[in-house]
């Protein structure tokens, strides 16, 4: 467990600081299969929940840990589940699930490097594009990020109010690097912590109807065992949830699904920005990444180059706007990250060609470091 | 920039990011400073290369890792090979000598102590060779105070090996001394 300082200000690892962000999210269920290098938030809840009232279970495997968190929320409760790129990918079946059956959960993917077992304790970023398009079918994606303990904290408790917000699966993407290391954490005081919880039924249990069409898209689930009968299923349902193969309530079903994210995308999407006002070149980085580019702006500006700094927060939905917005004040846009251009290609789409895009990969299991993107911008400039 | 970088290199199963993650809480917690500490190693969970950094700053820390050492720790002769070219002029450099045959040649300040041969002699087990390693780094860099790095060990390590540990880094600590008084006299 981690040392502290004094309750509120600890020296904490990533992984352990996304633990605790979920404690403090009110979350009391962790269903898992632990890997590298995610084991650690499994560790730390399965010390802390029985202690406070949650329930912490090692599944059989990564798809039954990711049913038994879907079957947990089911009953109201806020539910998770961590992993890495190989159990990430075992998920995704059921993930589908949630997303179909409009199941709130956070999911936790401390990626390392792929495909496959690939390499267990080396970090990337390989698995963003997976957080968009791993399951199958169309529906709205809601994938968060973070690129230190403090931040990874934060973004923990914002996953689990996403989820409970606009009822979906949401993934929280880090990487071995944030996962892993050690510094100073600053948590707040709990009861001034922001908690969403889903919205509940007024009606009746004889007039209920949980996937109800309303103005916002949300459905309102009644957690299981509070009086209200109703289906879950992963196939095409209608108003009840029973199955349906109607094609007018099919497109309704999957149009909503995507609609109810970007409809909402504006409260959903956030970007940090680092001396981007007067910037001709701007960074596009995102987790730990994003902070190599941080102390490299910071170089690049002392050295008279305008380099600024665009970090999102949130993956998906991408900042398209944003990005044109950019792209539209730029020459030129660098997108670092470590995998062989995933986000790169959404920068591109998304800026129109109003300005040229270049790029910084690595995927040899090494972090991108500062003065490799002083260098990188050094040369394209 | 003011960083202070530091890296513990060896093999896995040795302790070495436990003496990393003890060094950077003597540091932000007892010391009151910044730091942060990350590690790399491989799927093994004994030997093969491990290592543990530690950034020492008094401002906010961005990159989390080493790119130009102040101070490399190699209890392997692989990892002293491996990491050397990251060490910056006059930079520190200590080894085990047990294992550091081959040192290599170079403007670093080089401290030379049989560390393992010190854990099983004078402590009787082998297990505390990182927090002699420890003692040894913290006289030597003086970049964490003695008493903070006494109190994270014993905040660290499990119950009932209090005065093993304790021992172990005052070993430290005494033969870095005489390590810094011997490189005074020559």
């Amino acid at each position: 467990m981690p040392v502290k300082i004094s309750d509120k200000i600890r020296m904490m690892t990533g992984n352990e600081a996304c633990a605790e962000g979920a404690i403090a999210a009110g979350c009391l269920f962790f269903g898992g299969y632990p890997i590298t290098p995610s084991s650690e938030i499994a560790e730390y809840l399965s010390r802390r929940f029985p202690i406070i009232g949650g329930k912490f279970i090692q599944m059989e495997d990564e798809i039954g840990a990711m049913g038994s968190v879907i079957g947990a929320a089911l009953t109201g409760m806020k539910a998770m589940t961590a992993t890495s790129g190989p159990g990430f990918s075992l998920k995704q079946e059921n993930i589908g699930y949630a997303s179909m059956a409009e199941v709130p959960c956070v999911i936790i993917d401390v990626q390392r490097g792929g495909p496959s077992t690939g390499m267990p304790t080396l970090p990337a970023q390989m698995d963003v594009q997976q957080a968009r398009w791993g399951t199958h079918g169309d529906r709205g994606v809601i994938a968060l990020t973070a690129s230190s303990a403090q931040e990874t904290f934060e973004q923990t408790i914002h996953a689990f109010n996403l989820a409970e917000r606009y009822m979906t699966p949401v993934v929280l993407l880090i990487d071995e690097i944030t996962g892993h290391t050690t510094e100073k954490v600053t948590l707040p005081d709990y009861d001034s912590i922001e908690r969403v919880d889903r919205k509940r039924p007024t009606e009746p249990p004889e007039t209920y109807l949980p996937y109800k069409y309303t103005d916002d898209c949300i459905p309102t689930l009644a957690p299981f065992g509070t009086g209200y009968r109703y289906n879950v299923t992963g196939l095409c349902h209608n108003e009840t949830g029973f199955p349906t193969n109607d094609p007018k309530e099919i497109e309704r079903l999957i149009l909503r699904l995507t609609e109810k994210i970007v409809k909402n995308r504006h409260e959903i999407i956030n970007c940090k920005r680092t001396m981007l006002d007067d910037a001709e070149i701007a960074i596009f980085a995102y987790g730990s990444v994003a902070r190599s580019a941080r102390q490299a702006v910071l170089q690049l500006r002392e050295e008279g180059i305008k380099a600024g700094l665009l970090e999102p927060t949130v993956l998906w939905p991408f900042p398209s706007e944003i990005v044109l917005k950019i792209a539209e004040q730029v020459d030129s846009f660098l997108v670092a990250e470590m995998n062989l251009g995933q986000m790169a290609r959404e920068v591109e789409l998304a800026s129109k060609c109003k300005a040229s895009i270049h790029r910084l990969n690595r995927v040899d299991g090494s972090p991108i470091s500062p003065p490799q993107i002083v260098g990188k911008i050094k040369e394209v400039v | 920039m003011d960083r202070y970088e530091i890296r513990l290199s060896g093999s896995g199963g040795q302790g070495l990011i436990l003496a990393g993650k003890i060094l950077a809480e003597a540091v932000v917690i007892y010391d009151g400073r910044n730091a942060v500490q990350t590690q790399s190693y491989g799927p093994e969970a004994r030997g093969g290369a491990s290592k543990a950094e530690v950034v020492i700053s008094d401002s906010d820390i961005d990159y989390p890792k080493a790119v130009e050492l102040d101070l490399l720790l190699s209890l392997t002769q692989e990892s002293c090979t491996k990491y050397i070219c990251d060490l910056k002029k006059s930079g520190i450099l200590i080894v085990d000598s047990g294992a550091v045959k081959d040192i290599p040649h170079g403007d670093y300040r080089i401290y030379e102590a049989d560390i393992s041969d010190l854990a099983v002699k004078e402590i009787g087990k082998a297990v505390v060779t990182n927090i002699v390693a420890l003692g040894i780094l913290t006289r030597i860099a003086g970049v964490a105070s003695e008493e903070a790095v006494r109190k994270a060990i014993l905040a660290r390590v499990p119950k009932g090996t209090e005065e093993i540990n304790k021992k172990a880094f005052d070993t430290g600590l005494r033969v870095g001394g005489e390590l810094l008084a011997e490189s005074k006299r020559s």
